[in-house]
């Protein structure tokens, strides 16, 4: 079987929006928990926002990173025919 | 399968599953009004342990069968959201349902490593392996390793890996089981495991995957109902607002306001923390010249002691005005004293450990990595870093969380089902936390301050109970409860949050069974990938693969029927505690499976050689350190870079990733046929697609 290049295409957006989104998951888990110290004189409805990022802001964005990968990749899929015809 | 079938099945599980929730739910309110009526709590209790065990076998009758791609993967059909509510219970065990809200009470920030790694993972899930795993469309997830990477040896070492793990983590889960059956029913440990072990058994002995799909929808129901109506009814007691997750950032400035007055000796309150805590100090002052006798002296000191105790019984009992109370106390100091040198070593080292925790100031819950200085704080960021990363990478490789990805319909409904996963899971995770906060406000406000005449009706229940889950003890003899005088084991707090908040008795049964849902959910998942790996893996794939349908499925069940008893034997020989399994199962999990799946699916040049040795070399990196560092074995050797024993992972999972990477570039590219299959992988329809048989 031979690939062809819009296939080749497909990898690559799909490997984009792969890198995207683990780079925010990276950021919001190990880059604000660094600072962790450092964000707690900030309030964020009324919880620290260091102890609101942990307990809460990260889950958020967690589910709407994957909930944004389905979606996109729904798309994707349409876009190069990839996409599975019998259901 | 075709759309319409599909879609009407759909449309019966909504409304079977409405059903079951509004019967659930009419069941509580009946045993409510029962409880009004005057039956006893212990009734209550039997009643509604009974009747959920016997709803989840009942689900397992009705969901039996004899078709091998129904009992591996029930029969790759069901829909995303109810695979999610599946994965939901799964996923959440009874340390997660019982055990974290207590981590996050008593190690505040710090316990939300847990969360954040809990949840997280399932970015790692659904972007990195669930569609592709469903893509590819096996059983086991031991059957990827096998053919991306060709031969037997993967597939050997991925199977040995799966089993370890999972045994590990099979093991807390029935422990759970036994612990809240005993305590809510009054039947003993043994007796309570083998009996939740029976509703599992039926359940996915009949029917495989398919009643294990469906009953853990059903214990999902179950499950963040009891625990949300008493969190949700704690938030409207303290704040008047009826969503937890909104309404405790104000009650946390509450409890750091209080934190603040108990740390501050110059008020009232204050000044009696800190004569509370001068009193730890000096207890722990004498058992540490205890101990430093005891190394000078050997075992003559511990004669001397024993003699000087004995004569003070003998001194109180010749004098006439001598106080029973106190009699009885020294007499149970003679008692209790230590009969040898290694034991009294023990003994005293953990007296003075606990007193030395006792004799600190409050710790603050929402600060990060507290610690007296800047070494302690950055050692403290670095652990909880890793433990995140562990936690995490575990999640993403626990090969009873990814199996239940093979058993949707399609690419696209795995991606959608990994979104309604963390949904449903998210949903306890960020409840959990604000459950910590108003449990917490309850304890600083309400309990603290109160006088011992009139302790909260709840604390002497659970004191009579279990002294290691609740018990305060009038240190100073002023009447009044200082926070030092409490002592809270982590599982107390979801256990007893129905009676913090005032809630009938129904409640706290309805919180046991959630607890026990989540166990036997989680347990009924990691059983069948033990035996699934067995009777597919090595039997089926390896053994005989022309074994017949009937033999087949006769041998996974006859395994799966093995691996429970010998589960609940272990189990029943109560080895180590929970957290420590649970850690060292993530831990595995990561280390052996994560590197050679992830890069089998994005790195084409990973071949056979690679991912042997990064799956052994991971595997063992991470066993190799649990083993010198865990106090269990008995090592403790220096840890390496300060990381402490739970994350043992993080240097498994480096060590497969390089495993896997040098490995490969140091032999030849895998052959034409293996690409091709990661190709096929990696496009949800390819023409010339390979069809995954189910027979």
């Amino acid at each position: 079987m031979q690939l062809k290049d819009r296939h080749k295409q497909y990898w690559r957006q799909n490997l984009h929006l792969t890198g995207v989104l683990l780079a925010i998951w990276f950021v919001v888990t190990f880059v604000v928990g660094w600072f962790a110290r450092d964000l707690q004189s900030v309030t964020f409805l009324g919880f620290p926002l260091s102890f609101y990022m942990s307990a809460q802001g990260a889950l958020l964005i967690y589910v709407a990173l994957v909930g944004y990968y389905a979606y996109r990749m729904d798309k994707l899929d349409r876009e190069y025919e990839v996409h599975e015809r019998d259901q | 399968m075709a759309a319409p079938g599909q879609s009407r099945f759909v449309s019966q599980l909504k409304r079977y599953y409405a059903l079951y929730t509004g019967g659930f739910i009419g069941f509580v309110v009946l045993l409510s009004i029962l409880e009004q009526m005057g039956v006893p709590n212990k009734m209550l209790g039997y009643i509604f342990l009974g009747v959920t065990v016997l709803l989840y076998a009942g689900i397992g009758i009705l969901s039996r069968t004899s078709d091998v791609a129904e009992y591996y993967v029930a029969g790759r059909r069901v829909p995303a959201f109810f695979n999610g509510m599946a994965v939901g219970a799964d996923w959440m065990s009874a340390a997660s349902f019982i055990g974290l809200a207590g981590t996050l009470y008593l190690s505040g920030y710090d316990g939300l490593a847990f969360v954040l790694g809990w949840t997280g993972g399932f970015v790692l899930v659904a972007l990195l392996l669930a569609p592709y795993l469903r893509k590819f469309g096996q059983y086991t997830i031991p059957d990827f390793l096998g053919a991306r990477y060709g031969g037997n040896i993967p597939r050997t070492i991925g199977v040995f890996a799966a089993i370890l793990c999972s045994f590990t983590y099979v093991i807390a889960q029935i422990y759970g089981v036994g612990l809240i059956t005993s305590r809510f029913t009054g039947l003993d440990f043994g007796t309570g495991v083998f009996v939740g072990l029976g509703s599992i058994l039926v359940c996915s002995f009949l029917g495989g995957m398919r009643a294990v799909t469906w009953t853990q929808v059903a214990q999902y129901v179950i499950l963040i109902l009891a625990y949300m109506i008493p969190v949700i009814w704690l938030s409207v007691k303290h704040t008047g607002n009826p969503i937890p997750q909104i309404a405790y950032g104000y009650v946390l400035e509450k409890v750091t306001a209080r934190e603040q007055v108990l740390n501050d000796p110059s008020t009232p309150e204050g000044a009696r923390e800190a004569e509370v805590r001068s009193i730890f100090r000096q207890r722990e002052k004498t058992v540490r010249d205890h101990l430093k006798a005891l190394d000078a002296e050997g075992e003559s000191y511990l004669a001397t002691e024993k003699a000087r105790l004995v004569k003070a019984v003998a001194d109180l009992q010749a004098r006439q005005d001598t106080d029973p109370k106190v009699l009885a106390a020294a007499n149970r100091a003679v008692a209790d004293f230590p009969p040898d040198a290694a034991t009294a070593r023990k003994k005293w080292r953990r007296e003075a450990e606990a007193d030395r925790e006792k004799s600190g100031p409050v710790m603050a819950h929402a600060e990060p990595f507290a610690g007296p200085d800047e070494a302690t704080r950055d050692n403290k960021r670095k652990n909880f870093m890793a433990l995140v990363l562990c936690l995490m990478v575990g999640t993403a490789a626990l090969p009873h969380i990814l199996m239940r990805f093979y058993t949707t319909t399609s690419v696209r409904e795995a991606r959608h089902s990994v979104f309604w996963s963390l949904f449903f899971i998210s949903l306890l995770y960020l409840t959990a936390p604000a459950l910590a906060v108003l449990a917490k406000y309850d304890v600083y406000t309400l309990l603290v301050g109160s006088s011992f005449s009139e302790l909260p009706s709840w604390v002497s229940a659970w004191a009579s109970v279990d002294k290691s889950l609740m018990s305060v003890t009038d240190i100073n003899h002023d009447g009044i409860v200082q926070l030092a005088e409490v002592t809270i084991g982590g599982d107390l707090i979801v256990l007893a949050t129905p009676e913090i908040a005032g809630l009938p008795y129904v409640i706290t049964a309805l919180v046991a069974a959630g607890g026990l849902a989540a166990a036997l959910s989680t347990a009924d998942g990691l059983m069948l990938t033990i035996s699934n790996s067995l009777s597919h893996d090595v039997y089926y794939k390896m053994i005989d693969p022309k074994a017949p349908t009937g033999r087949r499925l006769f041998i996974a069940k006859a395994l799966l029927l093995g691996v429970a008893v010998f589960a609940a034997y272990i189990t029943s020989l109560k080895p180590g505690h929970i957290l420590f399994l649970v850690g060292a199962a993530f831990s595995l999990a990561a280390s052996a499976f994560f590197p050679a799946l992830a890069l089998g699916i994005f790195w084409k040049r990973a071949n056979r050689t690679g991912a042997v040795l990064g799956m052994l070399g991971g595997l063992f990196t991470c066993m190799f350190y649990m083993y010198i560092t865990y106090p269990f074995f008995g090592v403790n050797a220096p840890l390496w870079w300060d990381i402490d024993p739970i994350s043992a992972g993080i240097f498994g999972i480096l060590v497969g990733f390089a495993g896997v990477i040098a490995g490969s570039l140091l032999t030849a590219a895998p052959g034409k046929d293996l690409q091709n299959l990661v190709d096929q992988v990696r496009y949800p329809s390819l023409d010339g697609d390979f069809k995954p048989k189910d027979h």
